[in-house]
């Protein structure tokens, strides 16, 4: 008999309720759960950082988590990044801007830690999104139009504040 | 790549988690997961039981009690690096944090796992020995107290029973004119350290009155370099003076028992650890601002 537990959690600010095995990680919650495949799952040991996403605003591995321990918590995807009307913002337009991507496997663990570094350090060096971002293995890009993504965003973001 | 099942348990208290792991055999407690969860991932650890403690009220802050700092065992890295009392009475702690993991993973891993888990390579266990801090660890019998010193049994076995629950670590205050100094070494930032090495000196008058110098990543366990603990202590502190001291010291540490792996070599180790010693020591000289 599988042990499972009813859940309820909010998840890029809509709620909602599940009954979930306990083994089950929040990224497989998210993915195949609710249908959000915007979360990649990667290494599954916490070492690349695709999975990354927000829990209560502050960016954690969701296969290092269990659904079951996301229960009354806020989640927020790389699909509940973009402004209300639909458009990249800031960040995810810098992205696109630089190049930040290509592949795009690592891009919602990117975009996610990012959201929260930049927001506790909303004027980085490039010294500090290199340190931001060591936790996020990229095999594409050689992270160099990450970086600049992620400088860029910094500023726009603080000249729109 | 996906655990096995096991039953889920999430107390709400200390005490309901100690009767679950009294009551269940092949129980496995659930801290930050930052460990745990990889090596259920992998299947690596297939337990019947996860006693989960993020539940848990009353076991993690920062406490200050006047003569020691108590930190409650799931408190989480990163709460450590963002506490005011830790800043200013053992910055020490903030500075080893940067060396652990990410970002990400501090914002879920706790003091707790990281002492339980015990990995050689870990920069927390590597500071409470720096401190020789004292652990609270909860049983069916009540609380006990134990020395870090007597903590880690070996390789990655900490002094703890199946029934048993670590809930506080009490840090104790240095005070006085104490400049503190952390370095490690690894491949890639964020990786466990080859060899880590810390070090807390205090000094009265231009003269060290008092030091504390640990490895970490060297051998099974942290190491205290006692020997050149006390050599230190008459020495002046300044650049220009304690070449010859620090020196010592890291020669001293060049003799350490240090393992080896199919990477590392204990000779490079051994040659790591002195290095790393004598830029601890000479950090540890340079912050000298009344209390570390």
């Amino acid at each position: 008999m599988a042990d499972t537990r009813d859940i309820e959690l909010t998840v890029n600010g809509e709620s909602h309720a599940a009954n979930v095995e306990t083994r089950t990680s929040l990224g497989d919650f998210l993915r195949h759960g609710l249908g959000l495949t915007g979360t990649h799952m990667g290494c599954e040991h916490g070492v690349c950082g695709a999975c990354t996403v927000m829990v209560d605003g502050e960016a954690v591995r969701s296969c290092l988590m269990l659904a079951v321990q996301a229960n009354g918590q806020e989640v927020t995807t790389v699909e509940g990044l973009a402004e209300d009307d639909g458009t990249l913002n800031a960040l995810q337009a810098a992205f696109w801007k630089h190049h930040g991507l290509q592949c795009g496997f690592c891009t919602p663990g990117m975009l996610t830690s990012l959201t929260a570094f930049l927001r506790d350090n909303p004027d980085p060096s490039e010294r500090d999104v290199r340190e931001a971002i060591s936790g996020n293995i990229c095999r594409c890009t050689g992270y160099q139009g990450i970086v600049d993504a992620a400088l860029d965003a910094a500023k726009t973001m603080q000249k729109g504040s | 790549m996906k655990p096995a099942p096991f039953t889920y348990h999430d107390p709400t208290t200390a005490d309901e988690a100690v009767a679950l792991l009294a009551t269940h055999e092949d129980a496995k407690i659930l801290a930050g997961g930052q460990s745990l969860m990889p090596m259920l991932n992998m299947r690596f650890v297939v337990p019947d039981h996860v006693v989960d403690l993020n539940r848990i009220d009353g076991i993690a802050g920062v406490r200050d009690t006047g003569d020691s700092i108590e930190i409650g065992a799931m408190t989480r890295q990163r709460d450590l690096m963002r506490d005011g009392v830790i800043a200013a009475k053992a910055p020490i702690i903030p500075a080893a944090l940067h060396w652990v993991g990410h970002f990400q993973t501090r914002n879920r891993g706790t003091i707790g796992g990281s002492l339980c888990h015990l990995d050689p390579a870990a920069e927390l266990p590597c500071l409470m020995a720096l401190y020789d801090a004292e652990l609270t660890v909860q049983g069916p019998d009540g609380a006990r107290k134990v020395s870090f010193a007597e903590w880690p049994l070996a390789y990655m076995l900490p002094s703890i029973g199946p029934d048993e629950l670590l809930t506080s670590v009490s840090v104790p205050h240095w005070g006085g004119n104490t400049g503190h100094g952390f370095v490690e070494f690894s491949r890639r930032h964020g990786d466990f350290a080859i060899v880590a090495a810390g070090a807390l000196l205090t000094v009265e008058g231009g003269k060290i009155t008092r030091a504390a110098i640990s490895i970490g990543g060297a051998d099974v366990r942290p190491i205290r370099l006692t020997d050149a603990e006390t050599a230190l202590v008459g020495a002046a502190p300044d650049a220009a003076e304690n070449k010859g001291a620090f020196k010592a010291a890291a020669e001293i540490a060049r003799g350490i028992e240090a393992m080896s792996d199919a990477y590392v070599s204990s000779a490079y180790r051994q040659r790591l650890a002195a290095t790393l010693v004598e830029r601890a020591l000479s950090a540890a000289a340079k912050n000298l601002n009344g209390s570390a």
